[in-house]
């Protein structure tokens, strides 16, 4: 059961073009930011992206945008990247805005082994157009649900805070996010963290996520954690 | 006419103790300043934290540690993290009892636009979608008009919608409103705005029903 692998290159040594991933991360927040530098070092293209934002121009996500790595992004914010921007409005990037509950959901469901979930979120928008519809009732009021898909992603990369030899992970503070729905979700799923301990060495009670929905794991070189939006106060 | 802070005083006086609140960015993050000191109020950080606390001490910023606007936070005594699928399974199984966010245009049925502006904005909608879809509550903070001076209290939007029917409450620099069923119901005036200046501010139906008062802001 021994899920460790060297380098983040070992990891991703399948992943070729047009793949789907799911990259775990809020903003520039538990991001896999190891794994993102090795695909950007290996040069895939044409791959299909799930990963709630898209990164800032030179970090995360936007590495592989810069280099015209990615074919299509599914997020649901992508406010914080320029070179995003222009690659929308210009044809080149294919992008689909989901909302963010429904992106966790989706992929919950992939976990799960179901094929679909209902939510309310997009209903009556522009969401919602070409999506099967129906009505349950909540709280005694009838009320219109969206049926949306479970995802279909051939590898997860996620960061954890730590892992033990047999993959089991845990996550830290906000930086928890996507990755544990990801990390159930994908065909193969990669963990990248800061530490890997024999197993044993974590209290099972407080794993987020079994090993068993975890195929490789690896300690990163190194960990930037830029900070999006730097707020203090005085002391 | 109040300013940002003032309409997020406002707001804040919608809080009710032992609620559960979800701030989105802007004018409602600031809401979290005039929360009434002893009341039990947590915050809800849509990626995943209950308890959202101030801002870290210059140095003590941690970037694992973030809110939905992606700035640095702390917790607080009592807090919880979680992923993103249970964030959005409080959120949608009503567990939150409000949530306050922003708009570009509410519409006098209670539909929200506050996430795109086709051709120009393409951000994304974030949690905005999931958020209205499923609140017990919804108060919006926004501009009674725009800079052209036209308004944003419409009969109908005319920007992609976020959601349909949902909106309870309008905070504007000029008026607190209800959304009704026979349209937007003026409750209180901000201080030195006359009724008809809220009329003519108003492109949607508007229900005045005798003597409106002028808000109380400390």
């Amino acid at each position: 059961m021994n899920k460790v692998v060297a380098s983040a290159e070992e990891a991703i040594k399948d992943i070729n073009d047009n793949a789907t991933l799911m990259l775990g991360g809020f903003g520039l927040c538990g991001i896999p930011e190891n794994t993102i530098a090795a695909l950007v070092k290996k040069g895939v293209k044409g791959l299909t992206c799930i990963s709630n934002n898209a990164g800032v121009d030179d970090f995360g996500i936007g590495l592989m945008l810069k280099t015209r790595q990615v074919k299509k992004m599914i997020s649901s914010y992508v406010g914080e990247n320029a070179e995003f921007e222009r690659q929308l409005l210009s044809g080149e990037l294919e992008v689909e805005l989901i909302p963010q509950g429904t992106l966790a959901t989706r992929c919950l469901a992939s976990g799960y082994g179901m094929p679909a979930i209902f939510t309310p979120a997009g209903v009556g928008t522009e969401v919602a157009e070409g999506k099967e519809t129906r009505k349950f009732m909540v709280d005694g009021v009838e009320k219109e649900f969206l049926m949306e898909m479970a995802f279909d992603s051939d590898f997860a990369i996620v960061k954890a805070w730590k892992a033990d030899t047999h993959g089991n992970l845990v996550f830290r503070e906000t930086a928890r996010n996507f990755n544990p729905m990801m990390a159930m979700a994908g065909k193969i799923t990669i963990a990248e963290v800061e530490e890997i301990v024999e197993a044993g060495q974590l209290d099972p009670d407080h794993i987020h996520t079994p090993g068993i929905y975890v195929h490789r794991v690896f300690k990163g070189e190194k960990y930037e954690k830029r900070i999006e939006q730097r707020t203090v106060r005085k002391k | 006419m109040l300013d940002k802070i003032g309409i997020a005083k406002r707001i804040a006086r919608e809080i009710k103790d032992g609620y559960y609140v979800n701030l989105g960015i802007g004018i409602p993050t600031l809401v979290a300043n005039y929360i009434p000191q002893g009341m039990n109020v947590v915050l809800q950080s849509e990626n995943g934290l209950l308890g959202m606390g101030p801002f870290p001490f210059e140095g003590e910023e941690d970037p694992d540690l973030i809110n939905a606007g992606k700035q640095t936070i702390t917790t607080v005594p009592g807090s919880a993290f979680f992923d993103s699928a249970m964030s959005f399974g409080m959120i949608r199984s009503r567990k939150v009892d409000l949530t306050i966010l922003g708009a570009m245009e509410v519409a006098d049925n209670g539909d929200i636009a506050n996430w795109k502006i086709p051709g120009k904005m393409v951000k994304g909608m974030g949690g905005a979608m999931d958020l209205v879809a499923s609140a017990k509550n919804i108060i919006v903070a926004m501009q009674h008009v725009n800079k052209a001076n036209e308004s944003k209290l419409l009969t109908k939007c005319t920007l992609p919608l976020t959601g349909v029917k949902c909106v309870k409450k309008i905070v504007t620099e000029l008026a607190v409103l209800d959304v009704t069923a026979q349209g937007f119901k003026l409750l209180e005036r901000a201080p030195g705005i006359s009724v008809e200046q809220i009329k003519n501010a108003t492109e949607g139906r508007l229900i005045i029903e005798g003597d409106i008062p002028e808000m109380k802001i400390e």
